[in-house]
């Protein structure tokens, strides 16, 4: 199962992450997570959001280099071991993580692992054979 | 020291009367060897014998670097490829690099006017030179490597770069003279202070420095950093490389070699002749190379002529002033000639990459750098910090194979570069010449 992110691009000076996200918040997108990889001259912000599409549409409009790509996120038990055991199972089946960031639930003791693989199908069907719990949108955004 | 005081002093008159014979001939010459000026000619209804009097040269068309270009490779040449016995070229706009070629006697001309060059900015036979000018295609290197030879001095052929390793070999050898670009020669006084070497205190006493535009505070620092003399030679690879003009010392502007470059200063809106004194575009017309001869070429840079007689030295070769600038977008990093279009052919052979850049240009420690400003289009964004990093390897990469010149790229968001509404604003230049 995937799920949909938005990854934009900033330059790495200040005031670009909050002209970003403000508007965003003026429209009332919500975010469930994000992540930031910096380089010394720019940045890729990547956010998991309530509205994907006018996510996408605003930010586009206002010429920000914008794209939405295919993520996998797992729920995991918020206790030691829970990510090494995920990540063990993608090492033996030989995929590559580009990157992951993780946040916990709102109500439960889990916590919720975003990745992106160098190859998501194969990345996904790793995990279903070794039944691990992938989310939805819908069930990311409730939790 | 005066090398060839013959001509170098020679009496207006007698000058005159040399320039005159040596333009029939090679007006002669290239009608009936080159195509194109006998198809240029004919167009106008010209002949070689129209041209009497030097005052004729303004009857012939100009010559430009496109005419180079849509002749590539030897479609300009005088003499057949046999003939040739050294070919250089320099970077292409539109892909095809300007082609320069030279006969046996050609590089005897320019090791004489080369030589003629160290001695007029005041090198001798007792000099060791140690020659920071990159060799290779670029003309510097083997310009000031033969008339370092024909001067009589022993030269130290460094090339340009591995700056630790020339201030030792300074040190080792005593060199006494450096040739490189001004910016260079900043730069490599500047590591040999962080090195715990003073250049004051170098056997270095005279540089013969350009290749690139630089003012007359930028002298005067040189000067200081390295307790030597430093004067200015000009010169381009289609003419012959350096060896066109240089100071002596009076640095009172350039001695052209006129006995070989005729010159005139022209409108560059309207091609007229101006007169002594006046700003305009440097025109020359060789008059004595066989393999690329050149009738009234258009380099593109705007100085001013002097032809009266020069108190500090006697020589009678006109002085131009150093260059004020150019007539078109052309910058000159680290003593190589970028166009910017060059850049922005470069940047639209990758997929995806749009128009929108920015050149920066920008001096660092005495060294030119060129930042290249890409907007990241949504075609070339990939979300992961890998795929942007080897995009700006791939251009830095590509525009390295074309301009032979390493610049810095830094991705910028979309519309950050200003969109103008007439011609794009493309370059900002923040060097202080």
């Amino acid at each position: 199962m995937k799920i949909q992110q938005i990854s934009l691009f900033l330059e790495n000076t200040s005031g670009r992450l909050v002209d970003a996200l403000s508007l965003l918040s003026e429209a009332d997108v919500n975010i469930r997570a994000l992540s930031l990889s910096d380089t010394s001259d720019f940045g890729i912000l990547r956010l998991i959001v309530n509205d994907v599409e006018k996510a996408h549409r605003i930010l586009a409009e206002k010429h920000y280099t914008v794209l939405k790509s295919d993520v996998v996120a797992v729920e995991v038990e918020d206790r030691p071991g829970a990510l090494v055991g995920i990540l063990r199972i993608l090492k033996n089946a030989g995929i590559n993580v580009e990157y992951t960031y993780a946040f916990v639930e709102r109500s439960a003791d889990r916590a919720i692992l975003i990745f992106r693989f160098d190859d998501v199908e194969k990345g996904i069907e790793a995990l279903e054979g070794e039944e691990v719990t992938m989310l939805s949108s819908d069930e990311v955004l409730s939790r | 020291m005066i090398f060839d005081e013959k001509h170098e002093c020679m009496p207006l008159e007698q000058l005159h009367d040399l320039q005159l014979e040596r333009l029939k001939a090679v007006v002669r010459m290239v009608y009936e060897k080159v195509p194109h000026y006998k198809r240029v000619f004919d167009e106008k209804g010209l002949r070689p014998e129209d041209i009497k009097t030097l005052d004729d040269l303004e009857k012939i068309p100009f010559t430009s670097k496109n005419d180079l270009r849509d002749n590539y490779p030897f479609g300009m040449l005088a003499v057949p490829l046999e003939g040739v016995a050294e070919i250089h070229a320099s970077s292409g706009t539109t892909g095809n690099p300007t082609v320069v070629a030279y006969t046996k006697n050609d590089i005897k001309l320019w090791a004489h006017v080369m030589a003629r060059t160290i001695a007029c900015a005041g090198g001798t036979p007792n000099d060791i030179i140690q020659n920071a000018y990159g060799y290779g295609l670029f003309t510097g290197g083997l310009g000031f490597h033969y008339g370092a030879i024909e001067l009589g001095a022993s030269v130290v052929p460094t090339s340009s770069g591995q700056t630790k390793r020339q201030l030792k070999l300074i040190q080792d050898f005593g060199s006494t003279v450096l040739t490189c670009t001004p910016s260079y020669s900043i730069y490599m006084a500047e590591e040999a202070l962080d090195a715990g070497i003073d250049p004051r205190k170098t056997s270095i006493r005279l540089g013969i420095l350009g290749a690139e535009p630089w003012s007359d505070g930028m002298r005067k620092d040189i000067e200081e950093k390295w307790d030597m003399s430093a004067c200015d030679i000009y010169g381009l690879s289609e003419i012959i490389g350096p060896g066109v003009a240089v100071e002596c010392p009076a640095k009172d502007g350039l001695h052209l070699f006129s006995d070989h470059f005729l010159p005139e200063i022209v409108n560059p809106d309207t091609g007229e002749r101006l007169p002594d004194g006046e700003k305009g575009e440097l025109v020359l017309t060789t008059l004595t190379k066989e393999a690329l001869p050149l009738l009234r070429f258009r380099i593109g840079d705007i100085t001013s002529i002097n032809h009266q007689r020069c108190e500090g030295c006697g020589r009678t070769m006109p002085r131009m002033s150093k260059i004020f600038g150019r007539t078109d977008d052309m910058l000159i990093i680290r003593g190589i000639n970028v166009f910017p279009s060059q850049i922005e052919g470069v940047l639209l052979s990758i997929e995806g990459a749009e128009p929108h850049y920015m050149i920066v240009v920008d001096r660092e420690r005495g060294l030119d750098r060129l930042e290249l400003q890409v907007e990241v289009s949504r075609k070339l964004f990939t979300d992961e910090v890998k795929g942007l990093e080897a995009l700006r390897q791939k251009i830095t990469d590509e525009i390295e194979s074309v301009l032979g010149l390493r610049v810095i790229v830094r991705l910028v968001e979309p519309q950050t570069i200003e969109r103008s509404m007439g011609k794009a604003k493309r370059v900002i230049d923040k060097r202080r010449i």
